[in-house]
């Protein structure tokens, strides 16, 4: 009885060695981050592995302060975020980082109004609901852009994100870049000191609450709403055009961006006429000098394979693909990372 | 092993064989007393990690930390007063609520339930404790936050709205959304070990009172909880440590607005809440620090209010069955 439990024990443990030293023979390049783009990533890295089999990719989605901390630690080969590394952070870094933009996304404005109207807003009057100053729904400013539409004489409730996200950024950078006051008071961080509201956890909190409770309004990434059916607004861009959000509105943002050398940039409220004004980008971080000679060119076919082939699949799953252009730009970048 | 013949000659045993049991005895003694300290030294390893990782906040802040009720991440000013408030609030009301339901539910199952109820009983609340907190959570958003919104605070504020705890607008999450299911999580805590305590009791107490002429209640009362004042205590403060650090259910029904409101129908937010939310977002090292900090707080006051029960437990306790953990 002993010796075959003895034989059986070692049988295993060979087994489990074997199967080890088989995995061990592929590549395993590591990243962490942001949460905003796991899915096309997790698509990214199940694709690619069709194309080359001899790397594989892990990916963690601990949030963009995480994939910012891991990558300053060097404790991963690349890291992720939905917002771009301040100077501060990006002095901590032992080398040169560089900030290669994917994908984009929007953040849209849901509601909870009897009769599910389709509502338009604009960047003063969204900035000051979230200011708390705009407490009906029938108020004088709400009631201006939406002629005709029959709006409660109920409270306006707000509703924002309790957790820090990406989302949060890129909203606090719109409502930032349209209202003094809220770039005054509140100012644009994945995580702020709301002035009024509850605080819901993740996208699924706030549209859960906004489902629940009438009279709410809050705010959700395009992909989830659409995915949920949820009832947005129409919001006006700086052409003075009310969008809906979607994703060519989206590609079109970011096509008429400001973008910077660097990429660190912001596209809310950009200039284009079909422009949706609350989109935002999310970043890989990469460092310009791969510390290792194989998985640096393992890295870099896997990043120009993701900027071509890969933006094909990104509309599949709500996500905006990079336009032409700044395509060109970013596997220009890419060019310069030296292994 | 020979089995050792027990007999008048253990004295006639070879010395070799003593100095093993000896041996025995004392390995077993030191690794007992090695598992015991490391549960002290983990403890202490805790303590020390969040003050280490805190220094930035400690050193910018200080005292105000723990009196501001300022929480701007971007302004980079943080102050836990609201948390410290949320935390305490929401498991006081949790006791508030708890305590009679398990002391209860543990007196009806050791003094009067009949036998074939007893055990069925016992499991289910032993069921309740072993569902997730985020399950609970998920619950708590999808059925008891509606039901609270649309039943229960409206008749609250319409019998009791004179009284500044039942006033002002009605959300759903709210604070007394987070004490009542901080409540159900203790419940079973509670009452598990409440009904260890009562077993406990001996049974010459209960006679001893029935033979003065005591009736049921009497002698439940007099032999039985008063005997057990202490232990009921103890279990008591096992459940009030649970609420301190329940995280994932109370942040889904909280509201999570970092401001302290009279109201109990206003959002609250608790220590574990913030941490819970904003650790993996923080990207500077002040508000990572501010964080950490949170986390002392919360362990400062975990152990303040344990060492406030067993005060009061030296104090004002009888004698009695002390609860075995």
């Amino acid at each position: 009885m002993k010796m075959k439990t003895l034989t059986l024990t070692l049988l295993a443990g060979g087994c489990l060695l074997a199967a080890q030293t088989g995995a061990f023979a592929q590549m395993l390049i590591n990243g962490a981050g942001a949460t905003f783009p796991y899915p096309i990533y997790s698509k990214w890295f199940d694709e690619y592995a069709k194309v080359d089999s001899s790397v594989r990719f892990n990916y963690q989605s601990i949030g963009s302060g995480g994939g910012q901390k891991q990558i300053l630690a060097q404790t991963v080969d690349f890291g992720a975020s939905d917002g771009p590394m301040s100077d501060d952070n990006l002095s901590k870094a032992p080398g040169k980082i560089l900030h290669i933009p994917t994908v984009a996304g929007a953040v849209v404005v849901t509601y909870n109004v009897p009769g599910d109207p389709k509502l338009k807003l604009d960047g003063p009057t969204l900035a000051d609901i979230f200011l708390g100053k705009i407490t009906k729904w029938n108020d004088k400013r709400i009631a201006e852009l939406n002629p005709g539409v029959k709006l409660p004489d109920s409270d306006l409730v707000v509703v924002h994100r309790s957790d820090g996200s990406g989302t949060s950024y890129i909203f606090t950078d719109y409502l930032s870049s349209v209202s003094p006051q809220w770039e005054k008071d509140v100012g644009r961080n994945t995580s702020v000191k709301w002035p009024a509201g509850l605080g819901a956890k993740g996208n699924e909190g706030v549209s859960g609450q906004v489902k629940q409770l009438p009279g709410t309004i809050g705010y959700v990434e395009l992909a989830y709403a659409h995915q949920n059916k949820l009832p947005f607004a129409d919001l006006k861009n700086a052409s003075g055009n009310f969008i809906t959000a979607s994703l060519d509105s989206v590609t079109e943002s970011l096509a008429t961006a400001k973008i910077p050398e660097d990429f660190r940039f912001s596209m809310v409220n950009p200039p284009g006429n079909g422009a949706y004004p609350i989109s935002g980008a999310t970043w890989l971080l990469v460092y310009e000098q791969q510390k290792d000679a194989e998985k640096g060119k393992k890295l870099v076919e896997f990043l120009n394979w993701a900027l071509t082939k890969g933006e094909g699949l990104a509309s599949g799953l709500d996500y905006a693909p990079l336009p032409e252009m700044v395509q060109q730009r970013v596997l220009e970048r890419v060019k310069t990372i030296k292994y | 092993m020979e089995p050792t013949v027990m007999s008048a000659k253990t004295s006639a045993l070879p010395e070799q064989h003593l100095a093993q049991r000896r041996f025995g005895d004392r390995a077993f003694k030191w690794l007992t007393l090695l598992m015991a300290l490391s549960v002290f030294v983990l403890i202490v390893l805790t303590g020390y990690e969040l003050a280490h990782g805190s220094q930035l906040a400690l050193h910018k802040f200080g005292w105000r930390f723990l009196v501001s009720s300022e929480w701007d991440p971007v302004g980079e000013q943080f102050g836990a007063l609201p948390f410290i408030f949320g935390t305490l609030v929401s498991s006081f009301i949790a006791l508030l609520i708890a305590v009679p339901l398990s002391i209860a539910t543990a007196v009806y199952l050791t003094e009067l339930a009949p036998q074939w109820v007893r055990q069925p009983l016992t499991i289910f609340i032993e069921l309740l404790a072993a569902v997730p907190s985020v399950i609970l959570g998920l619950w708590g958003i999808f059925v008891m936050v509606p039901w609270l919104r649309m039943h229960l605070f409206p008749s609250l504020k319409g019998t009791l709205g004179f009284l500044p705890l039942f006033q002002g607008p009605i959300y759903g999450v709210s604070m007394l959304a987070g004490g009542i299911i901080i409540a159900i999580m203790i419940v079973p805590i509670i009452t598990s070990v409440s009904r260890e305590i009562l077993r406990s009791v001996p049974g010459l107490q209960r006679e001893a009172a029935y033979a003065l002429g005591a009736t049921r209640w009497e002698v439940t009362r007099i032999a039985v909880l008063s005997y057990a004042k202490k232990g009921l205590f103890g279990a008591v403060i096992l459940g009030l440590g649970r609420a301190l650090g329940e995280t994932m259910a109370v942040t889904m029904v909280i509201g999570n607005n970092p401001k302290i409101a009279a109201s109990l129908f206003a959002p609250g937010y608790t220590l574990a809440s913030v941490v819970a939310n904003e650790f993996t977002e923080a990207t500077t090292d002040i508000y990572l620090n501010a964080l950490f900090e949170v986390g002392l707080v919360l362990l400062g006051v975990t152990v303040l209010v344990n060492a406030l029960a067993q005060l009061l437990l030296k104090t004002f306790g009888g004698p009695g069955v002390k609860p075995q953990q």
